[in-house]
Order: structure tokens, then sequence, then C-alpha cells
């Protein structure tokens, strides 16, 4: 599985969502590969995404997919990724 | 990778406490002289880090009371740095959930990589959720050092 983080330089705050999936993703027991992009990287990475993890702003640059969008609200709160991680992979 | 390095060291020049920014542009632009005046970058930095917000909107507000000002490497950094500014008044962002802002953190790294690992070991300071209070209410930098564990040099 796929699972991307989208922010706007591919390296700030995608990197830290980046690594609090990771690490949600390791505590309820799921492999997936989580690749941090920024937004021109969308075209290449979106065909085989099963999600992609953003904040607000990004939601539209995304455009029509198959994956599940989730919106993050606090980026270090990882009882909320983790909610959200499970609700769209359940 | 369970190795994650430090953060690059946070002198007394990358710290200003209890600024008074008249709109989140300033409280950036402080930011971004703080990491000019501890050598880290060039004063074009802080211009590239308003503009990413001006691009992107205000998504650098991550939690609730801190924004993460960041740009791209590139010519004007010359080697990774952190800058922290403290509000006396927090100021909006624009953010739909997090905002009021009172800590801006500012970041430069000297390679995409590099960035990558500086905002990881950013991630295991902040999910403690108590740290952007603390460092809000910091009065010294040496307080602040303590929190990010970060040294002066």
């Amino acid at each position: 599985m796929k699972i991307l983080t989208l922010c706007g330089a591919g390296i700030g705050t995608s990197g830290i969502l980046k690594v609090n999936t990771e690490r949600v993703l390791q505590r309820i027991g799921v492999d997936a590969r989580v690749v941090a992009i920024d937004v021109s990287m969308l075209a290449t990475e979106l065909e085989d995404a099963q999600v992609i993890l953003t904040s607000p702003e990004f939601v539209e640059a995304i455009g029509r997919t198959f994956a599940d969008v989730i919106v993050v609200e606090n980026y270090f709160d990882t009882a909320e990724l983790q909610r959200k991680l499970e609700l769209a992979l359940g | 990778m369970d190795q994650l390095p430090a953060l690059p060291p946070l002198p007394d020049e990358g710290v200003v406490i209890g600024a008074r920014p008249k709109d989140w542009r300033e409280s950036v632009e402080i930011a971004g002289r703080a990491l000019a005046a501890s050598g880290a970058t060039d004063a074009g930095y802080a211009v590239d880090m308003v503009r990413m917000i001006e691009e992107h909107g205000p998504y650098v507000v991550v939690a609730p009371g801190l924004a993460l000002a960041h740009a791209r490497p590139g010519p004007a950094v010359r080697r990774d740095g952190l800058a922290i500014v403290t509000l006396a008044e927090p100021v909006p962002f624009g953010h739909p959930y997090n905002d009021p802002v009172r800590v801006v953190l500012a970041l430069a790294g000297a390679s995409s990589a590099r960035h990558l690992q500086l905002v990881a070991e950013i991630a295991n300071i902040f999910n403690d959720s108590d740290a952007v209070t603390r460092i809000a209410e910091a009065t010294s930098a040496d307080e602040i050092r303590g929190i990010l564990g970060a040294t002066a040099s």
C-alpha cells in the first residue's frame, strides 16, 4: 500500500506527517510505504496511492481521485492521525 | 533510521522572545532575521518563507499555536538552521483549526534530505502536546534550548 503526505514544498509539514503516519501505522500493525511529496509531484505519485494525508489548503489541488483524502488538523496529534487512518483503512 | 540526527544549534541570535509583529507576515520576517543573524541563511530566506505561505496558504500552522515557517533549500541557505520567535500577543495566520499562533519556528535545511531529517526531529519534540505552551511561556533562550534539546553552538 502507498500513502502520500502532501504539502507545499514536500520537505516540511509533509515530512512531519510522514514520520507520524509511520509511527501510527506501526502501532496499528499496517504495512505501507509513506511518501512525502509537494503539489508538483501529485501527477506522478497519485495514481497508485490509496490514502493522501494533507491540510485543507491542498485538497482542491488533489482533484478527482480514488484515494481516501484525509485532512489533518493537528500534525502532532497521533491520536487524531490514528483515528482518521483507521477510518480510511477500515 | 532509528538514530535521528539532532537539531542544529540554536544560538541566542536565533531566539526572539515576546515579539510584537503587526501581522503573520512580520512574524515570519522576524524569524527570518533571526535565522540570518545566527548565520544559517542570507536575508533572502525570509522572503522565501513568506512566499511559501502566500503561495500555498497558512498550512504551516501545523498544530495549535505553532507555525513551522520554512522554504526550500537553495542559495539563501548557508547551513542547517533553526530560529524561534515567541509572540507577546498571538497572531492569526488564517488557519481554520490552529490559529492564533504563539510560536514561530523557522527552519532552514542545507538539502531536502536534511530538511526532512530536521522535521522528523521536530516531530519528536512537538508530539509532546505541552511543548508549544512551554516555549510560548519561556523567558530565556536557555529555557527554550532546554525544551528543544538544542545546544547554543
